[in-house]
């Protein structure tokens, strides 16, 4: 017998009920707390920041605590927080060459002012687990020395003396802001770079990667790779100047690209740019690629068709807030446009077995 | 809550919103674009209704959602305990006494009246994504009134299957300019959008687009002379409430092929039975 489908409210606060449970696991373990989670989960938290568009750690490792790990879930979360927050005014442009770089790294030239600095990368460890982990101890102590005082220029400016690489064009307008204003094609590099910069990472790894593949190929050597903090200052209007309102960490990544020259332009290196919240090395090389290969229009280079080069393909599919929650709308009840569905086929298909009757009968 | 504002959305960002609706009353048909805000619930779960409900809606508002015609479906719930929260609305199940009405996939069984607002759920604004899913592209197509590719479609449907196999998000034309999409309400809804008392209001939050039908205008349905629109249902009568005239669920009752169709607007049905109406399963009266 048909009952009516009664229960969805309770049915919801059944399932948050549990999912509260679920979330705290077995209680004979101790909680986690949000410190814990910032300092010991710090990649994740980077990520949850750099895709969520907000730099505050302890928001971050709060999200990831409530969606028990998932990182876009955690994204999210902040996403949701951050549009509601006021906006007091907007930061001066922070200078990444005054960062205090925690890792340097160039991949183009051996030696150069400023130095090769590796930082705490996982890059040249081996890959095996360390079962000594699994227990709780005391961690020994690095090595330090003094910072280096000054700042430490960027690896293209070099190449930029000899006019071997592209002038970054200086401009002084004021870009475009996505989360004020929607995003409508074509769009320019400011407001590419910003769709990419807070782009999910496996999307914009994944079309890194079929550039390197041959998709719209155009080898990258990293020119630099960078991670540290930047100093972040505001003009305050009852002031008259802009003083430091705090730092935030960034990953910077700047390649250098093959281009033999076009009808436009004389051969010379191009360049890629990828800047994000946090230590978020393989988002930030993605981005770079990613933001190279969308630039094939300006430096009159061929459409090949690639997927990375196609600016509405990438910005439209590239934010995961917007895609998983595109995708999982369809766990929602269609019942509706199905029923339909359903009264179509039948209809379709009886009129197909009439027909098939008719010619058997003649 | 008390940290948010009413209805969620700050007072700005909803002044954005309510331009964009004007823009789209102005222009019925028309896509506007406008700056979709992450909200606390998923994009695709209804974030544009959502928006456009914030934007119109006042303390002295009822408010009534519904998913799938229904008011008790989890996502109608989910929406209406968010508005209760965050604005403190009175709610409603029943059509008529509500001044602000979300939906998703359908439009009331009942029809509606002068002062109230329609506003719809919307997925995939674009009518034209699926023949060229470039929207520099369908920008152009509608600016230039370029709508052969959705017609050459329809064709297409007729000579391979003989009829129009779309049979929800139908595509119509709106006061004879702009191919519209109507949301994916069945087909048998598309009648009713057209010369409606009440105003229609269509948001799409992940595409970043509002829509809009202002009262009594012209909405057609595209179909061929020889091929005339039709709306379509079950052919059946609502096994609750007797109803004929009203677009109805298919409900499989047993694990033998047994199935049953009721109305798919909850409240129209149950307005039905409370006046003494009944179907063939209506369990009250098997009794």
């Amino acid at each position: 017998m048909y009952v009516a489908v009664k229960g969805g409210e309770r049915a919801i606060e059944n399932a948050h009920a549990w999912l509260v449970e679920e979330r705290r696991g077995d209680t004979s373990v101790s909680e986690l707390n949000i410190a814990q989670i910032r300092e010991q989960l710090a990649l994740a938290v980077n990520r949850v920041m750099a895709e969520g568009s907000l730099y505050d750690p302890d928001l971050a490792a709060l999200a990831i605590k409530q969606a028990r790990g998932d990182l876009i879930e955690a994204i999210f979360l902040i996403r949701a927080y951050r549009t509601t927050l006021p906006r007091f005014g907007a930061s001066l442009p922070i200078d990444t060459g005054r960062m205090a770089c925690d890792r340097r790294i160039s991949a183009t030239f051996k030696d150069l002012p400023g130095g090769q600095v590796l930082g705490p990368t996982f890059d040249y460890t081996h890959r095996l687990l360390d079962f000594k982990l699994a227990a709780e101890g005391e961690v020994p102590e690095a090595a330090t020395r003094e910072a280096t005082p000054g700042d430490v220029p960027h690896v293209a400016e070099f190449l930029n003396h000899g006019g071997l690489i592209e002038e970054a064009r200086h401009n002084d307008t004021t870009p475009p802001d996505l989360t004020r204003e929607p995003l409508e094609m074509p769009a320019e590099r400011s407001l590419r770079l910003q769709a990419l910069t807070r782009a999910d990472e496996g999307f914009t790894l994944g079309m890194a990667y079929s550039t390197q593949r041959g998709y719209a190929r155009n080898h990258a050597f990293v020119g630099e790779l960078r991670i540290g903090a930047v100093p972040v200052e505001m003009d305050i209007p009852e002031l008259g100047f802009s003083i430091e309102i705090g730092e935030v960490t960034l990953t910077e990544c700047e390649t250098v690209n093959q281009f033999t020259g076009s009808k436009s332009e004389p051969p010379q290196f191009t360049r890629g740019y990828g800047l994000v919240f946090g230590q978020t090395e393989r988002k930030a090389i993605s981005m770079a690629l990613v933001d190279r290969a969308l630039r094939w229009e300006e430096l009159g280079e061929e459409d090949e068709g690639a997927p990375a080069q196609d600016a509405e393909f990438v910005l439209y599919h590239a934010d995961n807030i917007q895609a998983t929650g595109f995708l999982e709308h369809i766990k929602l009840p269609h019942y509706v446009d199905f029923q339909a569905e359903l009264e179509l086929v039948r209809k379709l298909r009886e009129e197909a077995g009439a027909n098939t009757a008719r010619e058997a009968a003649e | 809550m008390s940290d948010y504002n009413f209805a969620y959305l700050d007072e700005q960002t909803k002044r954005m919103i309510r331009r964009a609706i004007l823009k789209g009353l102005a222009i019925p048909g028309y896509q506007v674009p406008f700056a979709s805000r992450e909200m606390p619930m998923p994009y695709g779960w209804g974030t544009g209704g959502v928006q456009v409900s914030a934007a119109v809606m006042t303390p002295d508002d009822r408010f009534k959602v519904i998913d799938q015609g229904a008011d008790d479906t989890t996502n109608a719930v989910s929406i209406r305990t968010f508005f209760e929260r965050t604005a403190g609305v009175a709610t409603t199940t029943k059509t008529s006494e509500a001044s602000v009405i979300q939906t998703r996939h359908r439009i009331p069984e009942e029809r509606l009246s002068e002062g109230q607002i329609l506003v719809y759920q919307v997925p995939i604004p674009e009518p034209l994504q699926f023949l060229e899913p470039r929207e520099s592209e369908t920008r152009k197509m509608h600016s230039l009134e370029e709508y052969g590719l959705m017609h050459v479609k329809l064709y297409e449907d007729i000579s391979r299957h003989g009829h129009i196999a779309t049979s929800y998000d139908y595509p119509v034309k709106v006061e004879g300019r702009y191919v519209m999409d109507p949301s994916p309400i069945p087909k048998f809804d598309n009648p009713k959008l057209g010369d409606m008392a009440a105003i229609q209001l269509f948001g799409a939050g992940r595409e970043q687009r509002i829509y809009a039908l202002p009262p009594y205008t012209q909405v057609v349905s595209l179909d061929f002379e020889d091929h005339p629109f039709e709306a379509s249902k079950p052919d059946h009568p609502c096994a609750m409430c007797g109803a004929e005239n009203s677009y109805l669920d298919e409900v499989i009752t047993d694990d033998t092929g047994g199935r049953m169709f009721v109305c798919s607007d909850t409240d129209f049905c149950e307005a039905r039975q409370a006046a003494g109406n009944t179907g063939t399963m209506n369990g009250r009266d098997a009794a």
